[in-house]
């Protein structure tokens, strides 16, 4: 490997394997690229340089003494800072977290941390993943690494940067209505918001219990499947975790074929509002399908009219319940009030509450108060979920005629940081296209498709298939992700621009934030 | 659907356990304003009949064997407390004085 940190994960695990690269070196050169690069980008929360040459360097040991490990061994990842780590910080982007250390690692990380790939760090994300932009992290945002001063998506933009300016292979994100995807899109990467109850949710700070999901955010369709595989799974520890045997997405992966498969256009969610060049670079992706053998089907799914609707009120109302925990008794943050001689408990809750949630995280908790008090019930939440039934039957009734449904990811490319950052309802249809399939359980995914001509950004499609069908998210994914390559004569990223220089232009620009750009823990 | 106003804004946020400033209060209500106007849609969706759903899978009941397994101990669970006193949480008092 000439730069082992360009490799795809696959590839990386190969070297590893046949004793080209050690795991410490595989380690340091991705360490060295965060520090060079992760002052303009912000992909980091904190940085376990430390632990992550401590974890390399046992698989190492353990590899020279000839002991069987798991195929991805040795190769790093990074974390969402939504899920909770031993040893390391777990913030959720927000004030009220801030310093706390987990006395536990949630499921995923602990398959991560058997499996023995070391943990790098954990990543920026928007506070209790509320956001689509990662403008509301309390830590400051992340930078799209294809343009320093755009979005790279939230809630998860420090999981899709931190893949595409190659700090990383492989990242975990979690998808609550697009927050795998919809950075994915934005950054041309690839991401998956598997099966509801496919990865185990314990140790995942909740947003909304009923549609959160953890999934893989990696640069090829190859990468996201191993790593998939690898965190998925039944799990006695979440309530909800499906009891079944992975999707075999690997295999589906490595097969590619498209063959016969039917691709459902869904009607609703193409042509107006989406941008042109995101429109077009699907219309191109949905033809190189059918240049592998696909067939294309249209289908109507009426009522994901409502779907964002429905989600602003299902999302906040579950939000609110999950957030009561932020007590400010157990762990955290707590803030005494103001002029207060003796304060009661309720007291310290509410100035801890209104000192360490951001404004975003006080908006979804007062909204979901607000449709689950006596009286609106009905009318807001009893509504939302009947609509959500409705969503379900929809992709009940086209999963009849089509194996797999298509629509573009976002409805934009990337947009300026600031410009949608006081209209939250702008900021909401984002997600116009995610939500249905966190709304109905059913998995999704994001593959690159491009860049749009009108401005040189990265466009996504999103692949949605029936409940537990993920692996043909994976076949229709490596399909199109080979037949674009080809098509590109190389990865998307290639093309994205040099961060060092980037990195260089924004020291020169800014000299007083040098401190900064040392990429170190913050 | 009733115009929502500073004053119901304030009620939840005391619900919510939220003590928003006067000026946080003023930005949230027009705020707020905005998208409940916005979600207010779910209301003309053909719902009549429809059964709600609140999960995307059946949920059942999950029990684990009853067998005792280690816990995390009183020490890294009071690791990370804002306040401890004898190996428990020190909490601001719960009842008033008189």
């Amino acid at each position: 490997m000439t730069d082992p940190i360009r490799s795809t994960a696959a590839e990386m695990a190969a070297a590893l394997a046949a004793g080209e690269i050690s795991s410490v070196e595989l380690t340091q050169a991705h360490l060295d690229r965060t520090a060079a690069v992760d002052g303009a980008v912000h992909a980091y929360l904190h940085v376990d340089g430390a632990g992550a040459l401590d974890q390399a360097k046992a698989i190492d040991d353990r590899r020279a003494a000839g002991e069987q490990l798991h195929p991805m061994a040795g190769v790093p990842i990074a974390v969402k800072d939504v899920m909770a780590t031993k040893g390391l910080p777990t913030t959720c982007g927000s004030r009220i977290l801030e310093g706390w250390i987990p006395p536990y690692d949630a499921t995923l990380v602990r398959r991560l941390r058997e499996a023995g790939l070391p943990i790098l760090g954990k990543l920026n994300m928007d506070e209790f993943a509320m956001g689509s932009s990662t403008e509301h992290s309390a830590y400051g945002p992340t930078h799209n690494p294809w343009d320093l001063t755009r979005i790279p998506g939230g809630s998860g933009g420090g999981s899709s940067s931190v893949v595409a300016s190659f700090q990383a292979p492989l990242a975990i994100g979690t998808d609550t209505g697009g927050s795998i995807r919809q950075p994915a899109a934005v950054t041309g990467t690839v991401g998956t918001k598997p099966t509801y109850g496919g990865v185990s949710r314990y140790g995942l700070v909740a947003l909304a219990s009923s549609l959160d999901q953890a999934g893989p955010c990696t640069r090829t369709v190859l990468d996201a499947a191993l790593l998939h595989d690898l965190i998925g799974g039944h799990d006695p520890l979440d309530s909800t975790s499906i009891d079944a045997p992975v999707p075999p997405v690997v295999e589906a992966a490595r097969r590619a074929d498209v063959t016969g498969m039917r691709i459902g256009i869904v009607k609703e969610l193409t042509g107006a509002g989406f941008q042109a060049g995101v429109q077009q670079r699907f219309d191109e992706a949905i033809a190189a399908l059918v240049a592998r053998g696909a067939e294309v089907v249209e289908v109507s799914c009426p009522n994901f009219e409502y779907a964002l609707a429905a989600y602003y009120l299902i999302l906040p109302s579950e939000a609110s319940s999950n957030l009561a925990k932020f007590d400010a008794m157990r762990y955290g943050l707590r803030v005494l009030p103001d002029g207060v001689a003796d304060p009661s408990a309720e007291q310290v809750m509410a100035a801890t509450r209104d000192a360490g949630f951001g404004d975003e995280v006080k908006r979804r908790i007062i909204l979901g108060t607000y449709a689950l008090s006596s009286g609106y019930y009905d009318a807001y939440y009893g509504s939302a979920q009947k609509v959500r039934r409705l969503i379900a039957d929809d992709f009940a009734r086209a999963f009849e005629t089509a194996d797999v449904l298509a629509s573009p990811t976002a409805p934009t490319t990337a947009f300026k940081l600031g410009d949608k950052l006081d209209d939250p309802m702008a900021m909401y249809l984002n997600d116009i296209a995610t939500i249905p399939a966190n709304l109905a359980g059913v998995p999704g995914m994001s593959v690159p498709t491009g860049l749009a001509p009108e401005d040189g950004l990265p466009t996504g499609i999103q692949f949605l298939a029936p409940a537990t069908k993920d692996e043909r998210l994976y076949a229709v994914g490596a399909a199109l992700e080979a037949a674009l390559t080809e098509t590109w004569g190389g990865p998307l990223l290639d093309r994205a621009p040099d961060l060092l220089l980037a990195s260089a232009d924004l020291r020169v620009g800014a000299p007083n934030s040098a401190d900064a750009t040392t990429g170190g823990a913050r | 659907m009733a115009e929502l106003t500073r004053d119901d804004v304030a009620h939840l946020a005391g619900l919510a356990r939220i003590d928003l400033s006067d000026a946080e209060l003023d930005r949230m209500v027009g705020e707020l304003g905005v998208i409940l106007e916005s979600v207010a849609k779910v209301q003309k969706a053909p719902t009549d009949g429809v059964e709600p759903m609140s999960h995307p899978l059946p949920l059942t009941n999950v029990t684990r064997a009853d067998v005792v397994v280690p816990s995390l101990g009183t020490q890294a669970v009071l690791a990370a407390a804002p306040a401890v006193e004898d190996d428990r949480f020190s909490v601001p008092r719960i009842l008033t004085e008189d």
